[in-house]
């Protein structure tokens, strides 16, 4: 199983999404530049976080259109896992892949805190280690992470199943102080209609070692192989 | 020679004296142009040369077994064990953050990143000391400065981890921002920014050279008056994009041969990066001007030479390497530009184009600006608190308590640091919110401590020992994680020196912090010095040295937390409670007063205390540990409390002779709330009677108040809804 994480200028998770693909889960790694077409096998890509090309114009909004998009869409299209976290989440919503975008948080400040998710649809590559309903603990970091997109589009995605994650208290209960962003319908992640490419805003792969203060990250890395794994077989 | 006509205004607009001017006339054998007297005045300010201060600053320790390197290079190293060596270095951008809070915030962030990354190592952490102004008032400042450090920090993947800030009028008019950064780099990795010998080639790499910032070290060396809105164009425009691309491709670069020293552009530009560099070595230097690629048309020399435009590197090259490094810069689309080579002459000399504009001895730039010898005079005496005056206790100290922890000294710093990545790396495993910040060293058990900090209000009423406190303290931060301390930096923010209080505040401060670091074996590897920080809205700051330090756990599985962690433990107080309140929050929140005397710190129960929180964290015998500091043992009790989500309930706290207030509200040095099982106790207090440090049990954790029987009774929920409103 070989997790291709991508490079763009500006994109800083790169480093932390090698480390738990390398170091914790023992998997195969490629690094992938934004200028390269190429995506040297890779199993799953992971367009992680940061601020590719600075994010001056809106995030991911210039990422898009680099060389190694085009190949990241024709794989998404052929059925492969494309995994975009936080700045990748903008990337994939400016590039068409899922629907919708992610503005300014609502309380107009950069936050980076615990939240907690709760797991909407446990029948994706991305989430086959969960179970529907329940509750993890995952960091965020972000400026932009309210979820927005018009009401059609948001009944689409409920009756559809493509609500991977919302905001939720340690109960579970979706409240609004629970919310950190302002995201419509506490939507913390998505998949796309055929459920393999998600985006989500929260950080897994900064929990998943006991000492960054908590392991629930690695839950979803592991679905990950596991799916690969079984496609495979 | 005829007598020299100076023009004052001119000299003016350098910051050089008259007779500075004469100085340079004297060693030049000639009248400076303009070109030329524009760089001896921003090398010559004192935010470059250190003028004012060098003499004092030579009363540092700067040497250990650890230390790789000292002061004089962009920042300083140790040596942590396993091949790894820690890089760090603290700097102040005061006055641009006073005109421009978000972009003077930011460029200083991004200009300790710099330094940093000029020594070969990649950046893992910043933390931030800031002062400001009381709130609402100074609510402009805080909310720009928090979010331009944040917004630098935030893009560039950089985690800060730790900080203080503190609120009191003297900042109201000129805020302080000190941002210090963290590195690792292989020891044997390691650069230095020498240029080496002549032919070798100099590059420049980076953002393209623009009007920007130009006078900016000349002006960080003027107090801030009316005129000061006018100076907003010599503050920069930081774009952390850049410099993230910057840091990539110098990283790329310390694998690659032919790379002689990488330098960063900072205060004084072009004219400082390449005398520094030059200096170094004993070399000179020959550049171009018309070789500098330019943002706007129309520059002249004199401001190419000057600007100070970020996310520039000077990156010094062997001859003949130039085009196997491009492909790096090209990886990275950074612009690499050859701007003039190495010489062995000594002479920096500049071109444009064919043209000569300017020929100086490197020596006279980087040290020749004479060392001024400035009047001292000791402040007047502090007013001492008047006991009597202060009327009978307080019946209700958990009143006091919650007034306290709601104050904004006091609050909780979260609406602060969650604005801040402070996860990015993956390393953070002691987050901010405690004494010290922790971070694990990749592929090895060690864990690094950080912290900074400072307390201006002790050093108005006694610089000395306000100053020795900082130092004290800021190792006690490191302690409490269960670091043993390694080492220092400091930024020394001080008003208008020219006025002998002032001067005598910094002589004062200057010789505690060097007091304390010897009695804690501790050396000062880098540091910064920022002076005329001083406003028509505030006079004088109070004199904030601030300390910045850098602790090692042989194993970070082994770091304390301050939160108290299980029900049933003891608490215990560690260090002997004086009846001291001069220069307490206590003192200022409840009755309105700053007044003397500070704490008394003796700096060997100090060490003894250090010690034996080492020994007894060492042997496993800690389930919690935090610094007593501002707000004293209540103040640090509760903190433990909230922290840890669950009360307290002690015993009657013994006043003695003394007041009450002064017992749960006072400041006595060299203390700790530690908490552990019962069954550690016997351990623990053979352990304390070995190193000679009073272990006094409080109570037991548990529960939803903090309790001390029949004096303090008050809920968590109440001091948790006062603290975490602080902020907000």
């Amino acid at each position: 199983m070989k997790f291709g994480v991508v490079v763009f200028p500006g994109t800083w998770s790169d480093r932390d999404c090698g480390h738990v693909v390398l170091d914790v889960l023992g998997a195969d790694l490629v690094y992938l530049w934004h200028k390269d077409r190429d995506l040297h096998g890779a199993d799953c890509v992971i367009l992680p976080g940061g601020f590719s090309y600075g994010d001056y114009l809106r995030a991911g909004a210039i990422a898009r259109f680099s060389p190694v998009m085009e190949s990241v869409a024709a794989f998404a299209a052929r059925g492969g896992l494309v995994w975009g976290i936080c700045n990748g989440f903008q990337v994939l919503c400016e590039a068409g892949l899922l629907p919708g975008a992610l503005v300014r948080n609502d309380c107009l400040e950069f936050r980076c805190e615990w939240t907690h998710l709760r797991c909407e649809r446990d029948a994706t590559p991305f989430t086959g280690r969960l179970t529907r309903g329940q509750v993890v603990r995952v960091p965020i970091s972000h400026g932009e992470g309210n979820y927005v997109a018009d009401p059609a589009t948001l009944d689409a995605l409920e009756e559809r199943g493509q609500v991977v994650f919302r905001y939720c208290d340690a109960a579970g209960e979706t409240t609004p102080a629970a919310n950190p962003n302002g995201s419509q319908r506490g939507i913390a992640g998505i998949v796309d209609e055929r459920g393999n490419v998600m985006g989500m805003m929260p950080h897994p792969e900064r929990c998943a070692e006991f000492e960054l203060g908590g392991t629930d990250g690695l839950l979803l890395f592991r679905s990950v192989l596991e799916a690969a794994a079984g496609a495979t077989l | 020679m005829s007598p020299i006509a100076v023009d004052e205004r001119k000299l003016r607009e350098v910051a050089l004296t008259a007779a500075e001017y004469l100085e340079i006339v004297e060693q030049l054998g000639r009248e400076p142009n303009e070109v030329e007297l524009g760089m001896l005045g921003v090398l010559w300010s004192e935010h470059c040369s250190y003028k004012t201060s060098r003499p004092l600053l030579r009363q540092l320790p700067t040497e250990g077994p650890a230390v790789l390197q000292g002061p004089g290079e962009n920042a300083g190293a140790l040596d942590i064990g396993e091949g790894w060596a820690v890089v760090f270095k603290v700097e102040s951008h005061n006055h641009p953050s006073a005109i421009e809070p978000y972009q003077g915030a930011a460029t200083g962030v991004g200009g300790i990143l710099r330094d940093v990354i000029a020594m070969g190592a990649r950046p893992i952490a910043l933390l931030d000391s800031l002062r400001f102004g009381p709130l609402p008032r100074s609510q402009r400042h805080f909310e720009g400065v928090v979010a331009g450090v944040g917004g630098y920090g935030n893009c560039m993947g950089i985690p800060t981890v730790g900080g203080e800030v503190y609120f009191e009028d003297c900042y109201a008019g000129n805020p302080l921002v000190n941002a210090m950064c963290v590195g690792l780099v292989r020891a044997g990795e390691l650069r230095r920014a020498r240029a080496g010998g002549a032919g070798n080639v100099l590059l420049l790499v980076g953002a393209q050279t623009g009007r920007d910032g130009i006078h900016g070290a000349s002006f960080a060396s003027l107090e801030l008056d009316g005129a000061a809105e006018e100076r907003r164009p010599a503050v920069q425009v930081g774009n952390p994009f850049l410099e993230k691309c910057l840091l990539e491709a110098c990283m790329e670069l310390t694998t690659r041969p032919g790379v002689v020293a990488i330098q960063d552009l900072g205060a004084a530009g072009l004219t400082s990066a390449v005398a520094e560099a030059a200096a170094r070595s004993g070399a000179g230097a020959r550049l171009d001007v018309a070789a500098v690629p330019r943002r706007e048309r129309g520059m002249t020399p004199y401001q190419v030479m000057l600007s100070e435009s970020q996310e520039r590197m000077l990156i010094v090259v062997e001859p003949g390497r130039e085009a196997e490094l491009a492909e790096v810069f090209a990886r990275w689309d950074l612009e690499a530009s050859a701007i003039g080579e190495v010489t062995g002459d000594g002479q920096l000399v500049v071109t444009d184009g064919p043209a000569e504009v300017a020929r100086l001895p490197v020596e006279l730039l980087t040290d020749g600006a004479p060392v001024r010898l400035l009047d001292a005079r000791p402040a007047p005496e502090p007013p001492a608190v008047a006991l009597d005056r202060l009327g009978p206790e307080p019946a209700d100290l958990g009143g006091v308590l919650v007034r306290l922890l709601g104050s904004p000294n006091l609050g909780s710093r979260r609406p602060v640091f969650r604005r801040y990545d402070h996860m990015v790396g993956d390393a953070t495993v002691g987050p901010p919110g405690g004494d010290a910040a922790v971070l694990r060293v990749p592929g090895s058990r060690l864990g690094l401590a950080l912290t900074i900090d400072g307390n201006g209000r002790y050093c108005r009423l006694d610089p000395c020992t306000g100053a020795q406190i900082a130092v004290a303290e800021a190792a006690r931060n490191l302690v409490a994680v269960g670091a043993r301390p390694l080492g220092v930096t400091d930024c020394l923010n001080f008003g208008n020196p020219e006025r002998p209080e002032v001067y005598w505040q910094l002589q004062q401060a200057v010789s505690g912090i060097a007091t304390a670091c010897r009695a804690l074996g501790l050396p000062v590897v880098s540091g910064n010095v920022s002076l005329y920080n001083e406003s028509e809205l505030g006079g004088a700051i109070d004199p904030t040295p601030v300390i910045g330090m850098v602790g090692l756990l042989p194993d970070y599985g082994g770091r304390l937390s301050a939160a108290f962690s299980h029900d049933g433990d003891f608490i215990l107080l560690l260090g002997k409670t004086c009846d001291e309140l001069g220069g307490s929050e206590y003192l200022k929140v409840m009755h309105g007063e700053v007044a003397g005397p500070v704490p008394a710190l003796d700096l060997a129960a100090e060490r003894a205390a250090h010690e034996l929180v080492l020994a007894a964290a060492g042997a496993g015998l800690l389930r919690s540990a935090h610094d007593v500091a501002e707000g004293g043992l209540a103040v640090a009790v509760a903190e433990c409390c909230l922290l840890g989500e669950r009360g307290a309930h002690c015993g009657s706290l013994p006043a003695g002779d003394g007041r009450l207030d002064a017992a749960f509200f006072g400041e006595s040095q060299a203390r700790f709330v530690l908490s552990a099982a019962p069954r550690s106790m016997p351990a623990l207090q053979q352990l304390a009677r070995d190193h000679h440090v009073e272990l006094a049990l409080l109570g037991l954790t548990g529960g939803d108040r903090v309790t001390f029987d029949r004096q303090l009774d008050v809920s968590l929920a109440a001091l948790r809804a006062a603290w975490e409103e602080a902020l907000l």
